[in-house]
């Protein structure tokens, strides 16, 4: 059986195509000014790597904050569902999944079904969100990717306000003025939002195992902090930014079975 | 090619007092407000005003400090030995290398709207570059209550010169703009500058003009900073202090939130005192008070 589900986050889709529980096919498309046209262009490239068509999902569920727009669905589930259902089903003993993305962060608490039983988030503010690095990356004149092996090499911890990427910004440029290393400025732009998504995380609690899912898990520097703030390993998949259209194909799935 | 447009650029200017002699005068004071995005210099003899300078801080605070004081020095023949007393105040108020002393500036604001307003002052809202502060005070000036935002740009100084830029608006006309709409817009429900950048964007590429934009986000902003005043008590009168009391978008959508009107602005072009100097004059008045004391009299 195959199902499939959408991710429309306001940066990128994210289709993936399920085939037995394994994932067949997937495909990543910047949202761009028409997410609906963006869509349906990754599920055409996630269904061609499948070697599937439209006709043979039994299901397709989508999730993120475009999920209403999102095209070809049978139907919805919210970010946390989608955040929970992958974090189970990747690491069976997850119990505490942080997603974040672009524009937004998330912390949910599971069972061991992958049920959500508590949440909270960071939304509105682009400051502990992947908005946050990619801002701070232009004002040091760094690519984003470049930024996190750069921050590994710090030899010292200085500090930035992580409140507001306005003010961050301009505190990255007082420490530029101060002729501050750049390593050591790109540790302290993930440490400052490593504070921010930890303070999130400890008013939910720390459920161990934590696992580490959307597009800012691929930042080693920013793991990096985050495993010092938290004081925890976290687990992250390969293709994190994937794991919230892999949640959703999941839970399409169970859906299927269902209808 | 021209050298870029600055829309965020405000005016830097000084002013002095002429008609007020300061010969033969004891009591010359000054106060040296450092804000994050303005710095502001007032000199004060016996406890009224003869001058002042405005400056935009640069990266570096005593710097800063320094030029806003030389400018408020400037054409009014007095030199630094002439001052008794400095007070530093605001965000870079530890850095105020002159100062005798330093002080939060909600104590000198509160003082400051009393000195430009008058007594019947109960309620100042004073919005700097980088943060909003709801103020409650007495007859005499003097801080009761107080509540600040949290450290982010919406409504700030800050937030309104980046939208200067992004919308291409002179800073100085931002406020009268956002009222050029027939039909106030809602406000938008994400206050964030940063993602506003992309969804201005949006919305003017839906169609929007740049009024209704700046409209929408005025009014946000405006609603942010009318809860704050609610949250302290609103007691009037209401005044508006710090920079953004220029900004007549804000000033009259807050009222309008509200259901009250504001004490006026004073005509700072003209005869009146700025608004944005009020930190810096509380800190020259209550320089006055520490001098004395220090004296044993007063």
């Amino acid at each position: 059986m195959a199902t499939a589900g959408i991710d429309l986050g306001t940066q990128t889709v994210k289709v993936v195509v399920l085939r037995n529980g394994e994932v067949a096919g997937r495909a990543k498309v910047f949202s761009g000014f028409d997410p609906v046209k963006s869509a349906e262009e990754a599920m055409a490239i996630a269904l061609k790597e499948a070697k599937l068509t439209r006709e043979d999902l039994k299901h397709v569920t989508a999730t993120g904050s475009g999920m209403d727009q999102a095209p070809l669905k049978d139907s919805t589930i919210s970010m946390m569902g989608a955040d929970a259902k992958a974090g189970v089903r990747l690491f069976p003993k997850a119990h505490t999944i942080i997603d974040i993305g672009a524009e937004e962060a998330r912390a949910v608490k599971c069972d061991d079904k992958g049920i959500m039983i508590d949440f909270v988030v960071n939304e509105r503010c682009a400051a502990g969100a992947g908005a946050f690095i990619e801002a701070m990356a232009r004002a040091l004149e760094l690519k984003i990717e470049d930024m996190g092996p750069l921050s590994l090499k710090a030899e010292r911890a200085s500090t930035i306000n992580a409140s507001c990427v306005i003010f961050g910004e301009s505190d990255v440029v007082t420490l530029i003025h101060r002729q501050e290393s750049k390593p050591e400025i790109a540790r302290a732009v993930f440490d400052a939002m490593a504070d921010r998504v930890s303070s999130m995380v400890r008013r939910l609690g720390i459920n161990p195992d934590v696992v580490l899912i959307g597009g800012v898990a691929k930042d080693v520097g920013f793991v990096a902090s985050l495993k010092r703030k938290l004081g925890v390993d976290l687990s992250i998949p390969d293709n994190p930014e994937f794991a919230g259209a892999f949640g959703a194909a999941v839970v399409a799935a169970g859906r299927a079975k269902e209808a | 090619m021209s050298a870029p447009v600055k829309y965020w650029r405000w005016q830097e200017y000084h002013r002095v007092f002429n008609d007020k002699k300061w010969k033969n005068k004891d009591i010359i004071t000054a106060g040296v407000d450092v804000g994050s995005v303005g710095s502001k210099a007032a000199i004060m003899i016996d406890g009224d005003v003869y001058s002042y300078g405005v400056t935009r801080t640069g990266s570096n605070s005593p710097e800063s400090a320094n030029k806003a004081l030389g400018m408020a020095l400037q054409d009014t023949g007095l030199r630094a030995e002439d001052l008794k007393y400095i007070v530093g105040t605001g965000y870079g108020r530890v850095n105020v290398p002159m100062a005798n002393k330093a002080i939060t500036e909600i104590a000198c604001h509160a003082k400051g709207a009393n000195y430009i307003w008058g007594s019947s002052v109960r309620t100042v809202l004073d919005v700097g570059g980088q943060d909003i502060k709801a103020i409650r005070i007495d007859e005499t000036g003097r801080v009761v209550s107080f509540l600040m935002n949290d450290k982010c740009a919406a409504g700030t100084g800050r937030g309104m010169e980046v939208f200067a830029d992004l919308l291409q608006i002179p800073i100085e006309q931002i406020g009268e703009v956002s009222l050029r709409v027939a039909e106030e817009p809602e406000p938008v429900s994400c206050t964030c500058v940063a993602f506003a950048k992309t969804e201005a964007m949006g919305l003017l590429r839906k169609g929007w003009t740049k009024e209704k934009v700046l409209a929408a986000y005025t009014r946000a902003m405006a609603i942010r900073m009318a809860n704050l005043i609610n949250r302290v008590g609103l007691e009037r009168e209401l005044v508006v202090t710090g920079g953004q009391s220029k900004n007549i978008g804000i000033v009259s959508r807050i009222e309008e939130h509200l259901g009250v009107k504001t004490l006026p602005s004073p005509d700072w072009r003209g005869e009146g005192l700025d608004p944005m100097v009020a930190g810096a004059l509380g800190a020259a008045l209550l320089g006055r008070a520490l001098y004395l004391k220090a004296q044993g009299g007063g």
